[in-house]
């Protein structure tokens, strides 16, 4: 059984915070590949399209045939476990500040020896299973817990390291006034988040969703809106050295295209709530949580931009609101690599319609916000960086994958 | 088997030098590359002209090679290699001097492992070591070579019931032999208890398992033997040598080396057998790779290493003498000046030119060399049986 994860203690504001350091960060352009697995939620490797040959360490040339048609598959992810290692020393910083620190080289059931993190209850020579996830410097690590889950494994303080657990840390929920805001609220709690923070705009304008959520034990609730620099500015500085995950669902989305609009109001509202709204609370949250990435075990670890899949290719349908959504992703990208000089990961879940009022048009299938929820942070518990939600976020990078032209003129809701 | 090898009649091995080791340096590689090379011309009475063949091992000397160095100590050889398989050099230095000799490719040629070490040296090489150990490795704990020879010792000690006292009577004996030795970086004797009790580096492997990187450089000549006598320098003869590279890539986990392939050849090639071995240097970055040596090299079957050693005096006086001058485990690990470490003793106690104690009437020295942990298992091994010369 894990060892139980100490509960966050209250603070020493003399004592001096952990700075945050790096795992060692140079890859080949080949590993790169496996990380792209990893922020997936993949467990791919790759193989020979001749000989099907499963390949590791990541390269460019087949083992066996030479070929160089290498493609990422799935593979199992069985294996056993040949030797561990307990380190006690290391050449980085970022391990000596983690030492202990646990290792094992398993064979894998497809076929390579693989060097692994190791979940603290994995035994010699029996069975494990392997995962992958992105370590604080954003690069694909492989781990190996036990063939069977143990009670509490998320408690593995290195696991922990490589996973955006909200057990124990304190989220801010950007959006409190939305069903998926009160849905994400419950998983969180469900998780194990230590206290949750739920921002609500507009004050004239009544939400049974909010109602709700001052309902949940651990909650509390604050005035912000994103699109207001004084409101986020206020709310950072109350709650900004507390925030752990930050949950951004700010949500506008309003059909239409350009040629049926005679006005920016509309596109001019999503920039400013999608765009503008991301920008301003990376301005304001963005380097607490930068600066507390390695604050114990409990410290500032990643931002979830909750993004439409029309992010990735414009729905005609919702014109304007898949330009600002296209935005926001950018944007991210940009945040991602500021804010992984603190170890803190930013995390895009990308889903499609889902069953609310401004969704009317739009036939099924539409995701329910609960399930909505409860997959957002099931993939912050394993790690995950870039997370399709639902059968047509599933669809649209497939059919990008196959041919981009042949989406952009057939997309339709 | 292919066709039978030549033989390496007629060529001499000799003026073993060694640059003293020290922790830190802030000498350059092309210090101890140089510095090498003035002991070797002293040790052979002969000019720097006289030297037109060279073959050199360092890590540190990038961002030159062989090359760059050539014009840094003014030497216009007609036959140059450098080699980059780090502890598997030496020998295989050896090799390639040897057929150049045969060959009248060049006449006398300076085998030189040198290597510096600053104090982020040694952090800096296991960071960028090689494309699938800092894809693959090194982001795993950043161990270096302490986590990838746990895993070997783990698995060992598991699958042969290998015990923490049966390495800690090697490393004893190492330790002792290294105590006549000036340049060694262990001066102190070493019991049992403070082997089995030192700090932990990476379970199961301790402080006293682990080699310590230093600055230093081992060196010696390959000349015809013709040409030694005429010099009238003592030299030792080569009855066999062996390389081999990624040997065994299907074992999951590396338990045996390039060795256990080769070694019908080796013994074949050399016209004796392992009871004909007066000594063994064996590569020694850990214990571990001894007691695969000692195998694979044919002086007991596959686990039996431990029962082998039982009765056994493994120092220098004694009735199996392992690493005669302390090996790396004592003397320190000068980067690839390690992987030569083994040639030159082995030269040393077959020409009467030990530092420390001598191996009473050595007439045959076995010396192996292993190198390059790429990802998980070290590649590179060598081997060579050198006997008594003029």
């Amino acid at each position: 059984m894990t060892t139980i994860l100490p509960t966050p203690k209250r603070k020493d504001p003399v004592k001096r915070t952990r700075r945050p350091s790096m795992p060692p960060g140079n890859r080949s352009r080949e590993a790169q590949g496996l990380a792209a697995m990893a922020a997936s939620g993949r467990f791919a490797l790759q193989i020979c399209d001749e000989c099907s040959k499963v390949q590791y360490p990541p390269r460019q040339v087949c083992s066996e045939c030479l070929s160089d048609q290498l493609e990422w598959q799935d593979i199992n992810t069985g294996g056993k476990l040949l030797a561990e290692t307990t380190l006690q020393h290391s050449n980085d910083v970022y391990f000596r500040d983690r030492l202990p620190w646990r290792l094992g080289i398993v064979i894998a059931d497809a076929g390579p020896s693989i060097v692994v993190h190791l979940a603290e209850d994995c035994v010699q020579g029996e069975r494990v299973r392997m995962s992958l996830s992105i370590d604080r410097a954003g690069n694909a690590a492989i781990t190996a817990k036990p063939e069977k889950p143990v009670p509490r494994e998320e408690d593995d303080l290195q696991l922990r390291e490589m996973a955006f657990d909200p057990k124990d840390r304190r989220v801010l929920i950007v959006d409190g006034k939305t069903e998926l805001g009160l849905e994400l609220a419950k998983a969180f709690l469900k998780a194990g988040a230590r206290n949750i923070f739920v921002g609500h705009a507009l004050p004239w304008r009544a939400s049974k969703h909010l109602d709700a959520i001052m309902k949940l034990d651990k909650v509390t609730v604050y005035p912000l809106d994103v699109t207001d620099s004084d409101s986020v500015e206020e709310l950072a500085s109350m709650i900004g050295d507390k925030v752990e995950i930050m949950a951004n669902n700010s949500y506008h989305l309003r059909m239409g295209g350009v040629l049926d609009r005679f006005d920016i109001n509309t596109s001019h509202d999503e920039m400013e709530i999608h765009y503008h709204g991301l920008m301003r609370l990376a301005a304001f949250f963005g380097p607490v949580m930068r600066s507390r990435g390695a604050d114990g075990h409990h410290g500032s670890t990643a931002w979830l931009n909750v993004l439409s899949a029309y992010a990735w290719i414009n729905n005609p349908s919702l014109g304007t609101y898949s330009a600002s959504q296209a935005a926001a992703l950018s944007l991210s990208q940009c945040l991602r690599t500021e804010l992984a000089g603190g170890g803190v990961r930013v995390v895009n879940t990308f889903i499609g319609p889902i069953e609310d009022e401004w969704y009317q048009l739009a036939p099924p299938p539409k995701l329910i916000p609960a399930t909505v929820a409860k997959r957002i942070v099931e993939s912050l518990q394993r790690g995950l960086e870039d997370i399709p939600i639902g059968a047509v976020a599933e669809e649209i990078i497939q059919r990008l994958a196959e041919n981009p032209k042949e989406i952009e003129r057939t997309i339709k809701l | 088997m292919s066709k039978k090898r030549k033989d390496y009649k007629g060529v001499a091995v000799c003026a073993p030098v060694t640059i003293p080791y020290s922790r830190y340096s802030l000498r350059s590689a092309q210090w101890f590359c140089g510095r090498s090379i003035a002991a070797l011309i002293q040790a052979a009475q002969i000019k720097k002209k006289d030297l037109d063949g060279f073959c050199i091992s360092s890590f540190t000397l990038a961002p030159d090679s062989a090359v760059g160095l050539m014009q840094h100590i003014g030497a216009s050889p007609r036959w140059l290699d450098h080699i980059p398989m780090g502890g598997a050099s030496g020998v295989i230095a050896l090799r390639r001097a040897t057929r150049a000799i045969q060959a009248g490719d060049a006449e006398i040629v300076a085998c030189i492992g040198a290597d510096t070490n600053h104090v982020d040296t040694f952090r800096n090489t296991i960071a960028t070591f090689s494309q699938f150990a800092n894809d693959a490795v090194y982001p795993y704990g950043s161990g270096g070579p302490n986590s990838s020879f746990a895993f070997l010792t783990d698995y060992y000690m598991q699958e042969y019931g290998t015990s923490r006292e049966d390495f800690g009577k090697l490393c004893i004996a190492q330790r002792d032999n290294a105590l006549s030795i000036d340049h060694a970086m262990m001066k102190k004797p070493l019991t049992m208890e403070e082997y089995l009790n030192a700090r932990l580096i990476a379970e199961p492997i301790r402080l006293f398992d682990c080699v310590m990187p230093c600055a230093g450089a081992e060196a010696y000549l390959v000349m015809s033997e013709e040409k030694a006598r005429s010099l009238k320098i003592p030299y030792a003869t080569i009855l066999s040598t062996i390389e081999r590279h990624n040997a065994f890539p299907d074992d999951p986990i590396q338990f045996r080396g390039g060795w256990a392939l080769d070694i019908n050849d080796f013994y074949g090639q050399a016209e004796i057998t392992p009871n004909d071995i007066d000594f063994l240097q064996a590569y020694d970055d850990y214990p571990v790779i001894c007691f695969m040596q000692i195998e694979d090299l044919g002086f007991c079957k596959k686990g039996e290493v431990a029962e082998f050693i039982k009765n056994k005096n493994l120092t220098v006086k004694g009735d199996f003498p392992i690493n005669t001058s302390g090996g790396q485990l004592s003397s320190g690990q000068a980067g690839a000046g390690g992987g030569y470490l083994g040639v030159v003793e082995t030269i040393r106690q077959l020409t009467g030119q030990t530092l420390g104690h001598g191996v009473e009437n050595a007439q045959h020295g076995l010396v192996s060399c292993f190198g390059m942990i790429n990802y998980d298992r070290g590649l590179c091994t060598s081997a060579a049986i050198l006997a008594r010369g003029g």
